[in-house]
C-alpha cells in the first residue's frame, strides 16, 4: 500500500470518480487553474477540461445553488467550498433545496451531490475562519454528513459519498491535508457510509469522536496507557447515518464514555449521542458521560487563548480520569 | 368550438396574422386561460371551505402571462417556478387533477400530498417545482440550465420569479455565471408590480429592465396581459436560446387580481381598489384576447360559453378528484426522505423512522 497525504487520497478519490463516471464533475472557487486552494484538484483540469472542473465565481449561494440545480437534473455535482466557514452563505441551497428536494417531489428528483471542504479550526485563523460546522448539516433530515479523519478514510468515503444518491456534507480538516497514511490504490476502494471504525482498542472507557479530533483523541489514548489506563477510541467516520451499534457496543464494553468533538457544546453531534445512550443503554453505564468540546465561545485570534478554546489531549484524558473516579 | 372558429370572416382586423398565430393556436390559448382562471376560482373556493390549507397563492389576472411564454416551448424544456406556480405547472403537461389533489394534500396530488400548493413537481413533464424560498429558484434552474450544456442538449429552461426576487442576493450570482458561461436559460419576471405588499419603487432605485444588463445579459419587455404578444416574445426568445444564443432576461408586466395570498385581501392596505378595478376593467388578458378573436372573426359569445363551460367543467372535475383522493398512507411520513438507505448506520433519529 502507498503512503500518501490526506490531500492526495482526496484528490485520488475525485480523479477516480470523474474518471469512473462522466456524469461527476467538480465547482468551487480555484478548483481549476489554481489546482484548489488546498491543491485537493491538483492536474484534474487538464485531465478533464473545464466543463467537469469549474472555476466559480465567489458567489456561493449562487454556484451551490447551480450544483444543486445540476444534481436535480441528472448530473453528480461535487462542490468545494474553499472553507466550511464560507458555506453558510450557501447554506439555504443545502437545506431548502438540496436536503428537501426529495422529499418534497415525492421522491421524483434524488438529489446525490457531495458538499466538500475543509472545516474546523486551523492555526490563529480566528473567529470567522475557525468552527466546526458538522451539526448544521447534520440537523437537518436528507443531509448525510462524513468526517474522515485519516488518508485512507478519506479516499474510501468520499468515493462512497460521490457514489451515494443522496446530498452529502463532507468535512475534511484543514490542519489534515498534510498527514500520511496507508491508502489502498484499489478503483472500488470504497468505506460504506456509517461504518464506524475503532481506531484503538482500550476497554476501561470509550472516547467517541470524529474528524480530526480522533488524532487528539489517540493522543490522550496513549497518554492514558502509561497511567494503565487503555481507551477504545471510536471514530464515528460518519455522523449521518451514525453506527450506533458500534457506539452501543463500546459503551457495554467500559461503561464509561467521553464524547470529544472541535464543535461548541450546545445541540452538538455529543448532545444527540449522549441523549441515544442514556436512552438505550442507561444500565450499562457506571458514570455519566461527560463531554469535552471547544470552549463556549468565539474562536480567539491569540495563540494563548486559541489553546485554551480548543479540546485537547490534557482535557480529554482529565474527562476520561472523572468518568473513571480516578 | 369549431363552428365558432369558422363563423364570419370579414373585412376585420386579424392581430394573429401579426404575430403569426394561427386561429386554431389562439382559440387554444383561450381555452388555457379560461380553465386557468377556473381552476384558480375553483382552488380559492377550496381554500375558503377548508379543503386547501396553508399558503395558497392564485395566478388570477396573470393567466396571459403564463400561457404566453409557456406555450411555445417544446416537451423536453424545463419549466421551474416560485410559489404562484398552478397554473405553469398545468401549462407545462402537470394534470389539473394531480395539481388540484396536491393542493388537498391528496395521494394522487403531483408530489404525493407532500409538497402542497408551493411545491408542485413532475419530472416527466420537466415541471421542475414550485419553490418556496423567495429567488431560490434562480440558481436551481441555472444548474438546470448547466446539465443542457454540459450535456450538449438543445433544451431551454425557463425560470420564472416575482419582481421581489431581483432583490435577493442569488437572482445576481446566477445570473452572472448564466452570462459568464452562456447557459440556456430564460429569466423571467413576472412583474406584478408587487413582491406581497410592497410596490417595487419602493425597494428598487432602478428600473427592472437594468437589473440583468450589469451581467450583459440582454433585456426585453413584453406586456403580458397580451397573451399574443407574449407568446409571439418568448417563441422568438426560445429560438434565440436554444440556437445557443445565451441567457435572457424578460420583465413580463402582469397584474394579480387577487390578494398575495388567501389571507390578503384583494386590494390590501397596499395598493388602491382602484388600481386593481381599473386594471381587471383594461388589462384581463382573457377579455384583451376575447376582443382580438372576436374582431378578428374567429370566436364569438356563444363559442366563448362553450369553452369556458369546458374550462369549468374541468376544473369541477379536478376538485372532484382532489376530494375522492386518499390522503397519503400514514407510512408516507418516512417515505422519500433518503434515496439510499445505507446499509449500515441510522439515518433517523426520532426513535421511530427506522424501517
Amino acid at each position: 500500500m502507498a503512503v500518501i497525504t490526506y490531500r492526495e487520497a482526496l484528490n485520488q478519490a475525485l480523479h477516480e470518480e470523474m474518471a469512473r463516471d462522466p456524469d461527476v464533475f467538480l465547482m468551487g472557487e480555484e478548483v481549476a487553474q489554481y489546482d484548489g486552494a488546498y491543491k485537493v484538484s491538483k492536474g484534474l483540469l487538464a485531465e478533464y477540461g473545464d466543463m467537469r472542473v469549474v472555476d466559480s465565481p465567489i458567489s456561493e449561494l449562487g454556484f451551490t445553488g447551480l450544483c444543486v440545480g445540476a444534481s436535480m437534473a441528472g448530473l453528480r455535482p461535487v462542490v468545494e467550498f474553499m472553507t466550511f466557514n464560507f458555506a453558510f452563505l450557501a447554506i439555504d441551497q443545502v437545506i431548502n433545496s438540496a436536503a428537501k428536494m426529495y422529499y418534497m417531489s415525492e421522491g421524483q428528483f434524488p438529489m446525490p451531490i457531495v458538499f466538500r471542504g475543509p472545516t474546523g479550526g486551523a492555526l490563529q485563523l480566528s473567529a470567522q475562519h475557525s468552527q466546526a460546522c458538522e451539526t448544521y448539516y447534520s440537523h437537518a433530515p436528507g443531509c448525510k454528513v462524513v468526517t474522515p479523519a485519516t488518508p485512507a478514510d478519506a479516499k474510501g468515503l468520499l468515493k462512497a459519498s460521490i457514489r451515494d444518491n443522496d446530498p452529502v456534507a463532507f468535512m475534511e480538516g484543514e490542519l489534515l491535508y498534510n498527514l500520511k497514511g496507508e491508502v489502498p490504490e484499489d478503483d472500488d476502494y470504497v468505506i460504506p457510509l456509517g461504518v464506524a471504525d475503532l481506531k484503538n482498542e482500550g476497554g476501561d472507557v470509550s472516547i467517541v469522536t470524529h474528524g480530526k479530533m480522533v488524532h487528539v483523541a489517540l493522543q490522550a489514548a496513549s497518554k492514558l496507557e502509561k497511567d494503565g489506563i487503555y481507551a477504545d477510541v471510536l471514530d464515528l467516520r460518519t455522523i449521518r447515518p451514525l453506527d450506533m451499534d458500534a457506539i452501543l457496543t463500546t459503551v457495554r464494553k467500559t461503561n464509561r464514555v467521553v464524547y470529544l468533538e472541535e464543535g461548541w457544546p450546545y445541540a452538538g453531534t455529543g448532545a444527540q449521542i449522549v441523549s441515544m445512550i442514556q436512552e438505550e443503554a442507561f444500565d450499562d453505564l457506571d458514570a455519566p458521560i461527560l463531554r469535552v468540546t471547544q470552549a463556549d465561545v468565539p474562536m480567539p485570534y491569540a495563540k494563548n487563548l486559541e489553546l485554551l478554546a480548543k479540546p485537547s489531549a490534557e482535557r480529554v484524558i482529565e474527562a476520561c480520569k472523572k468518568v473513571l473516579y480516578r | 368550438m369549431a363552428d365558432a372558429t369558422t363563423k364570419k370572416k370579414g373585412a376585420k382586423t386579424d392581430v394573429l396574422k401579426q404575430y403569426g398565430v394561427s386561429p386554431e393556436l389562439a382559440l387554444d390559448m383561450m381555452r388555457d386561460m379560461l380553465l386557468y382562471r377556473r381552476f384558480e376560482e375553483k382552488a380559492e373556493e377550496g381554500y375558503a371551505i377548508g379543503k386547501i390549507g396553508g399558503f395558497c397563492h392564485l395566478h388570477i389576472g396573470q393567466e396571459g402571462a403564463c400561457v404566453g411564454s409557456i406555450k411555445p416551448l417544446r416537451p423536453d424544456d424545463y419549466v421551474m417556478s416560485a410559489y404562484r406556480e398552478h397554473t405553469q405547472a398545468i401549462a407545462k403537461g402537470v394534470t389539473p387533477n394531480a395539481v388540484m389533489a396536491e393542493l388537498y394534500g391528496k395521494a394522487d396530488g403531483a408530489s404525493g400530498g407532500k409538497g402542497g400548493s408551493m411545491h408542485i413537481f413532475d419530472a416527466e413533464v420537466r415541471f421542475m417545482g414550485g419553490h418556496g424560498i423567495v429567488g431560490g429558484q434562480v440558481p436551481l434552474a441555472t444548474g438546470i440550465a448547466w446539465k443542457i450544456k454540459y450535456r450538449k442538449e438543445d433544451s431551454v429552461v425557463i425560470v420564472y420569479m416575482g419582481d421581489a426576487a431581483v432583490n435577493q442576493g442569488g437572482f445576481h450570482e446566477a445570473l452572472n455565471m448564466a452570462a459568464i458561461w452562456d447557459l440556456p436559460a430564460i429569466y423571467v419576471v413576472e412583474n406584478n408590480e408587487y413582491g406581497m405588499g410592497t410596490a417595487f419603487s419602493r425597494v428598487s432605485k432602478t428600473d427592472m429592465t437594468t437589473k440583468a444588463l450589469p451581467y450583459g445579459i440582454p433585456c426585453s419587455t413584453v406586456d403580458g396581459q397580451d397573451v399574443l404578444a407574449t407568446y409571439a416574445h418568448f417563441r422568438g426568445l426560445a429560438e434565440e436560446v436554444r440556437g445557443g444564443g445565451g441567457p435572457r432576461f424578460v420583465n413580463l408586466q402582469t397584474y394579480r387580481f387577487r390578494g398575495h395570498s388567501m389571507s390578503d385581501p384583494v386590494s390590501g392596505t397596499y395598493r388602491p381598489t382602484k388600481e386593481v378595478e381599473q386594471k381587471k376593467a383594461e388589462h384581463d388578458p382573457i377579455v384583451t384576447l376575447r376582443e382580438q378573436l372576436f374582431a378578428a372573426g374567429h370566436l364569438d359569445q356563444d363559442g366563448l360559453e362553450v369553452m369556458d363551460q369546458e374550462a369549468r367543467k374541468i376544473a369541477q372535475d379536478a376538485a372532484d378528484f382532489a376530494e375522492n383522493s386518499p390522503p397519503p398512507d400514514a407510512s408516507q411520513l418516512y417515505a422519500h426522505v433518503w434515496a439510499e438507505i445505507n446499509a449500515n448506520g441510522r439515518l433517523f433519529f426520532d426513535g421511530r423512522g427506522e424501517h
